[in-house]
């Protein structure tokens, strides 16, 4: 297998190290002038690809993200890692969070419309939503096989195998192509952006695209109605014996 | 074991409460370009990732982490300031402060190590022949081989021009004898930039050789016991009639003193730097300390006494780092008054930021003196940049002699 076309989508989200803070309004958390960086599990994504082309399985890598106009940072990190070009597809900042899902599933079938790749890698969730859901809507929209949760990726005759990580285990699959694949923590270890590298990717290109251009309508379909911080953790009770220990779980209603 | 295991868990607790410090007054983005912003990204990145979770442990072990510094020359840490025709990036030396502090924020003593081998391979690049780059930088730039410099004596350090190890030559040869002292890297490298005397008394009679350290003649003191920089081998070197050949002069013979001084105006730059790594470190680490920590029923910070003083450090750490980038602009565009600039910046922020390090540690309380916590490896670290590539008793001078010289 070689000479595949890689579509690979990455995600600026608020830095795995930041702490996090609810917003006053309830709404969502603090992004102002908060560290953001790339999607965890994209980096995983980027790395796979850079490591497909570096085998000549795979010939060219573009890189898409889907966001307001800082998401273009994310998309040079993408690009220094080893990616040949970057898609931008813009909304105004601020307006970000009400992305979801099934918009950007919608934007990835029309940029795979547009660009024909054979394989799209995404990151398995991104870790600001957690939806774990575009891998999955885009190859439903697409019609296209999916393989999902991906912890090693082989290129065999025409198909790729893929081992899942799932509850029970890990399960190999067998995919044909095109497909859509979404990268686990554990496919492989992403490499450093390196100064040299980061200084070429200045000359790579970076096309600037919206949603209405590629007929997208991204109006959020889901409602956020309220955002909390989890429970403070309370202290526990020493109970005498189990019969006061059944009393008290029947009592708070564990039982 | 034990005590390699406890050193582990409080630095990677720091990772974990790593808060988002943008647009705060410390950020050391403040002022940086787009471009700038990712090479401080990519540096912080690999301080965080290779370095700040052995730090601690190379520090108590004194063991020189040379395949750590070698992975560094993988993203291009070998070679900022070298011509890309031998392997180097050619970057300001205002990018080079940004990635040195960031560096600097995962281990000070492996950053300053990095500073030393990138401050040789740039007077190479800048002072070499063709033959002499073609020769030495690119494997300095790959740190195929690392590299020393060696300028102070037991006899002679701030009052450099004093050295006494001498080249003599019958035109086909130098033969060097004498000793160099406080060599960072002594006994691993591969390469020194030796200033030596070939000609008379002062400056004017110092010239500079590339000496290859496989060269017979050439032996070592006893490794330095320190009480910081402890992963970096500092030791004596003796040349006993070490042949070098002509080829190997850097520069034109009674040059070798302005060269020196030449690499040190980077250099001074480059430990500031690193004091400013240590510093924002410390202060990154102590915002939470003061923030968890509780007496008399509240957090340290809920205090106004704790408050003002983390702000003085805020304020010093954010001046200091002003200052040093600059110092760093004024000498990339070769301004008369970089050399004083340079000065200014070490001597600013190698004292004031040892003080914000010091305060940070009696912050932390009696953990402070814990080898367990970070913050007082920072301290010991940062200590001797008040000394080193210049005492700040010569800042005082150079700055001062600029001054009289406007009058």
């Amino acid at each position: 297998m070689s000479g595949l076309r890689v579509l690979v989508g990455v995600k600026r989200v608020i830095d795995y190290a930041v702490k996090i803070r609810v917003r006053p309004d309830s709404l969502g958390v603090v992004t102002d002038g908060v560290k953001h960086s790339m999607n965890p599990f994209d980096e995983n994504a980027i790395e796979e690809a850079v490591r497909m082309k570096q085998k000549k399985i795979v010939k060219e890598i573009i890189v898409a993200s889907c966001g307001p106009p800082q998401a273009q940072e994310t998309i040079r990190t993408a690009l220094a890692m080893g990616a040949d070009r970057g898609i931008h597809v813009e909304v105004p900042a601020g307006t970000d969070a009400n992305l979801q899902p099934l918009g950007v599933a919608k934007i990835f079938a029309a940029l795979v419309e547009q660009e024909k790749p054979d394989l799209v890698i995404l990151g398995k969730q991104a870790i600001d939503d957690d939806a774990n859901q575009t891998t999955q809507l885009l190859a439903g929209i697409l019609d296209w096989p999916q393989g999902t949760m991906a912890s090693v990726v082989s290129a065999g005759d025409g198909a790729l195998t893929i081992t899942r990580e799932i509850d029970g285990g890990l399960e190999d699959i067998s995919v044909s192509l095109p497909a859509v694949i979404s990268a686990d923590l554990r496919l492989n270890e992403p490499r450093y952006a390196t100064l040299p590298n980061i200084m070429k990717a200045k000359k790579k290109k970076i096309a600037k695209m919206d949603p209405a251009s590629l007929g997208v309508d991204i109006t959020p379909r889901l409602k956020i109605l309220n955002v909390v911080d989890p429970p403070v953790r309370q202290a526990g009770d020493k109970v005498p014996d189990v019969s006061t220990l059944m009393e008290k779980l029947k009592e708070k209603g564990h039982l | 074991m034990f005590c390699v295991r406890r050193c582990i868990r409080p630095t990677l607790q720091q990772l974990a409460k790593a808060r988002g410090i943008s647009s705060s007054c410390i950020d050391p983005n403040i002022g940086l370009t787009t471009d700038q912003i990712e090479y401080r990204d990519a540096a912080l990145n690999f301080a965080k990732t290779e370095l700040a979770p052995y730090m601690q442990i190379w520090d108590l072990s004194e063991e020189f982490p040379i395949e750590t510094i070698k992975k560094s020359a993988e993203l291009g840490f070998g070679g900022l300031f070298v011509s890309p025709d031998y392997g180097g990036l050619s970057l300001p030396r205002h990018d080079g402060s940004v990635i040195f502090e960031a560096l600097s924020q995962g281990c000070v003593t492996t950053a300053s190590y990095i500073t030393i081998h990138n401050m040789v391979n740039a007077m190479i690049d800048t002072f070499g022949t063709e033959d002499q780059r073609a020769k030495y930088c690119s494997e300095l730039s790959t740190m195929e081989k690392l590299a020393s410099y060696c300028l102070t004596e037991p006899g002679s350090g701030s009052d450099a021009a004093a050295l006494v190890t001498r080249a003599t030559t019958d035109g086909s040869k130098y033969i060097v004898n004498g000793s160099k002292a406080f060599i960072s890297g002594a006994g691993v490298t591969d390469l020194l930039v030796v200033m030596l005397r070939t000609g008379g008394k002062g400056p004017k009679g110092v010239s500079a050789l590339i000496i290859d350290t496989a060269t017979p003649g050439i032996s070592y003191g006893q490794k330095e016991k320190k009480i910081g920089w402890n992963n970096q081998p500092t030791c004596v070197v003796n040349f006993d009639d070490v042949e070098v050949p002509c080829e190997n002069l850097l520069g034109a013979e009674g040059q070798g003193f302005n060269l020196a001084m030449h690499g040190l105006n980077g250099g001074r730059i480059n430990i500031a730097s690193c004091s400013l790594g240590a510093a924002q470190q410390c202060l990154e680490d102590v915002l939470h300390y003061t923030n968890d920590r509780k007496a008399f029923n509240q957090p340290l910070n809920a205090n106004q006494h704790v408050q003002f003083k983390l702000a003085e450090m805020a304020t010093e750490l954010t001046t200091a780092r002003l200052i040093v980038r600059q110092a760093a602009k004024s000498l990339d565009s070769k301004e008369p008054n970089a050399v004083a600039l340079c000065a200014m910046c070490k001597l600013y922020a190698t004292e004031r930021l040892f003080k914000v390090c010091d305060d940070a540690l009696q912050l932390h309380g009696g953990y402070g003196y814990l080898k367990s916590y970070p913050v007082q490896q920072f301290w010991r670290d940062s200590r001797v940049h008040r000394i080193l590539e210049g005492t700040s008793e010569v800042m005082h001078m150079l700055v001062a002699r600029d001054l009289l010289k406007h009058l």
